[in-house]
């Protein structure tokens, strides 16, 4: 299939001072659509470096990545703004719910950008929030919910806007393995029922035995292909 | 519908925090409306006055009196209507400290120079009849529990003697800026006792209040007044009503300018307050607002929902203080009523209140809102866990 992700000559430091510190050396990765991508490596490696890039909530300083044929690193803040709630889901190692605001709000919040009507949205949150399997908890707030349930949430408000990629930095992170295992059957159906194309990072082989494409991140550089067959 | 729930929310986070903040701008936005209005008291005289009122004195002092020939004179020159004279009596009522105006006025001209003193035509008539009766302010005749026809007297001390007058009528104020705390009599009755008694006052005016027949040629009237009396024995100053009513309290104007400095300080103390609420809040959120902006949220929305909390939290503790400056000034104008006899909290006291409050919520805010406009994301997000 035709790449989705396109980095090209990608290198990041960041200024300790005045010394530059590398963290990333001229990356070179494409991802294919419908990909599920696990990036693995020691603590460092600069794999949540490289992840920002690709969702665009960093600047390289030199490279270009392609999303989908548009050149983000070209894009203005803003246009990296509205880029970003329409092609990208998010799912953190902290689940980044906003504590105010209910299940369905947090699920809503990426719609509210959008165009669509009051009755539009809440059919999208309560499809997403299906999928998930938690409509029964959408009036429930990020307080009462354990870990797992939180992190589905985040996986439902990720996946609201139908985006192009999900990208994922350790979503199991901060689980126990029973939630873990329900998050990562949770990505792996997103990938295999819905063509979604993933990138994650994680620590957890067990998380990256879902995945179909491990690449190892060392001190900067990126590692040979692993293809493996899933199970 | 969305952003004000997540204001409120957001707002009510750390309700003691909150709560303690509102107080505190509840209490600054009192204290700058009470200071507001002590000072637009102040000037209650000055802003009730007319500017088609002028007023005529001995242009040396006004212990000083002029003849009442004057009034024939002034009332021939070009631009004036109503010629009325009053004098000031001084009389004490019991005691000292029950001090309230009282004066000797031309009755007929001086109730039709001062329609704003509202007086029933039969309470008009009676006192127009009775050459001892005399008219109160309802708020003076409600501090002593005048009734009309009730018999007053008042202890002369720059006119000898213990004189009655009897109560005929009692005035109420056209609108709230009105002095409703004058007592004025008969001149004429005051003239025929210094006459009877061979007082060199006799035939005297303290003062003479001229009405013009337009506001735009006051000055050239006064001028005009002046010049009548030009080289003679009595020597005249004019001015508008407004000018009289400043120059007695231009003496007390850096009094006034420390009070409206100490009411700025106030707002100023409570910004810095307010803005370090807002400070904490913004240190707390930084991830959150990382989290809206990953999600494509904009700058500008995430300076709207600081900027509108910042305002909801001053907002709710201004109208608390509004809705307080009412009653607290209502008991401090009791307390003060024998020095400012017009006590009210004025419309612009509480468009004052409501620009501090402005003021206090936008500035509040403006630190938080640059550095959640200005972080990147990579870094609001490292904050968080
Ligand atoms: N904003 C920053 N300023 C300075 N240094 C940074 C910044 N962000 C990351 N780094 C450094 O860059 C390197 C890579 O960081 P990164 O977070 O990408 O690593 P990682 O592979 O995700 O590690 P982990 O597995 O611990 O999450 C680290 O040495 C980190 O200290
Ligand atoms: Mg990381």
């Amino acid at each position: 299939m035709a790449p989705i992700v396109e980095i090209i000559n990608v290198s990041k430091s960041y200024w300790r001072g005045n010394r530059a510190i590398p963290v990333l050396v001229d990356i070179n990765l494409s991802i294919a659509e419908g990909e599920f991508l696990a990036l693995m490596g020691p603590s460092g490696s600069g794999k949540s470096t490289l992840l920002n890039l690709i969702a665009a909530l960093d600047h390289v300083d030199s490279g270009a990545i392609q999303v989908g044929g548009i050149d983000i690193t070209a894009l203005s803040e803003n246009e990296l703004a509205e880029w970003r709630a329409v092609n990208v889901g998010f799912i953190f190692q902290f689940y980044n719910l906003i504590p105010v605001l209910t299940a369905f709000e947090n699920v809503e919040l990426p719609l509210l950008l959008t165009g669509l009507s009051r009755r539009q949205r809440n059919e999208h949150v309560e499809m997403a929030l299906r999928i998930v399997n938690l409509e029964e908890r959408m009036d429930h707030y990020p307080a009462q919910l354990s870990g797992g349930e939180q992190q589905r949430v985040a996986i439902a408000r990720a996946i609201v806007t139908d985006p192009v990629i999900l990208v994922a930095d350790e979503p199991t992170g901060d689980l126990d393995k029973v939630a873990a295992r329900e998050i990562l059957e949770l990505m792996d159906r997103l990938n295999r029922e819905s063509h979604k194309t993933i990138i994650m990072v994680t620590h957890d082989p067990r998380a990256a035995e879902k995945a179909r494409v491990i690449r190892r991140l060392e001190k900067g550089f990126l590692n040979d292909v692993h293809s493996q067959d899933p199970h | 519908m969305f952003i004000l729930k997540i204001l409120i929310r957001n707002a009510f986070r750390h309700k003691l925090r909150t709560l303690l903040t509102i107080l505190g701008i509840t209490v600054a936005i009192l204290a700058f409306g009470l200071l507001r209005t002590f000072i637009n008291a102040w000037y209650g005289g000055v802003e009730a006055s007319s500017a088609s009122r002028l007023v005529t004195r001995s242009s040396i002092s006004l212990i000083f009196h002029l003849p009442l020939s004057y009034k024939d004179k002034i009332r021939q020159v070009d631009g004036v209507k109503t010629v009325s004279w009053g004098t000031w009596f001084g009389g004490v009522y019991i005691d000292e400290k029950n001090f309230f105006a009282n004066f000797a006025v031309d009755a007929k001209s001086y109730l039709e120079l001062y329609p704003e003193f509202l007086l029933s035509p039969e309470e008009t008539t009676a006192f127009l009849r009775d050459r001892k009766g005399f008219v109160a302010g309802r708020k003076l005749a409600k501090r002593f529990g005048w009734k009309i026809g009730d018999t007053v007297t008042l202890r002369g001390t720059i006119y000898p003697g213990n004189w009655d007058f009897v109560l005929r009528g009692i005035y109420r104020g056209r609108n709230e800026t009105i002095d409703e705390t004058q007592f004025f009599f008969h001149w004429d009755y005051l003239n025929e006792m210094m006459k009877k008694r061979g007082s060199a006052r006799a035939d005297q005016a303290g003062w003479y209040m001229v009405g013009v027949t337009r506001p735009d040629r006051a000055t050239e009237v006064a001028l005009a007044i002046d010049r009548t009396f030009k080289n003679s024995l009595a020597e005249t100053l004019t001015e508008t009503e407004k000018a009289f009513q400043l120059s007695f309290i231009s003496m007390s104007e850096t009094i006034i300018m420390a009070i409206e400095l100490v009411s700025f300080v106030v707002i100023i103390i409570i910004i810095a307050v307010v803005a370090n609420t807002m400070s904490m809040t913004y240190r707390e959120r930084i991830g959150e607002y990382a989290i809206f902006k990953t999600l494509g949220y904009r700058g500008w929305r995430i300076a709207g929902m600081i900027v509108g909390e910042s305002m909801i939290i001053t907002l709710i503790g201004s109208f608390l203080g509004i809705v307080l400056t009412f009653p607290v000034a209502g008991i401090v104008g009791k307390m003060l009523s024998n020095y400012f006899p017009v006590f009210n909290v004025a419309e612009e006291a509480i468009y004052m209140d409501l620009a501090a409050s402005i003021i206090i919520g936008l500035i509040a805010a403006i630190v938080p809102t640059y550095r959640s406009v200005r972080i990147r994301i990579a870094d609001g997000l490292r904050r968080i866990g």
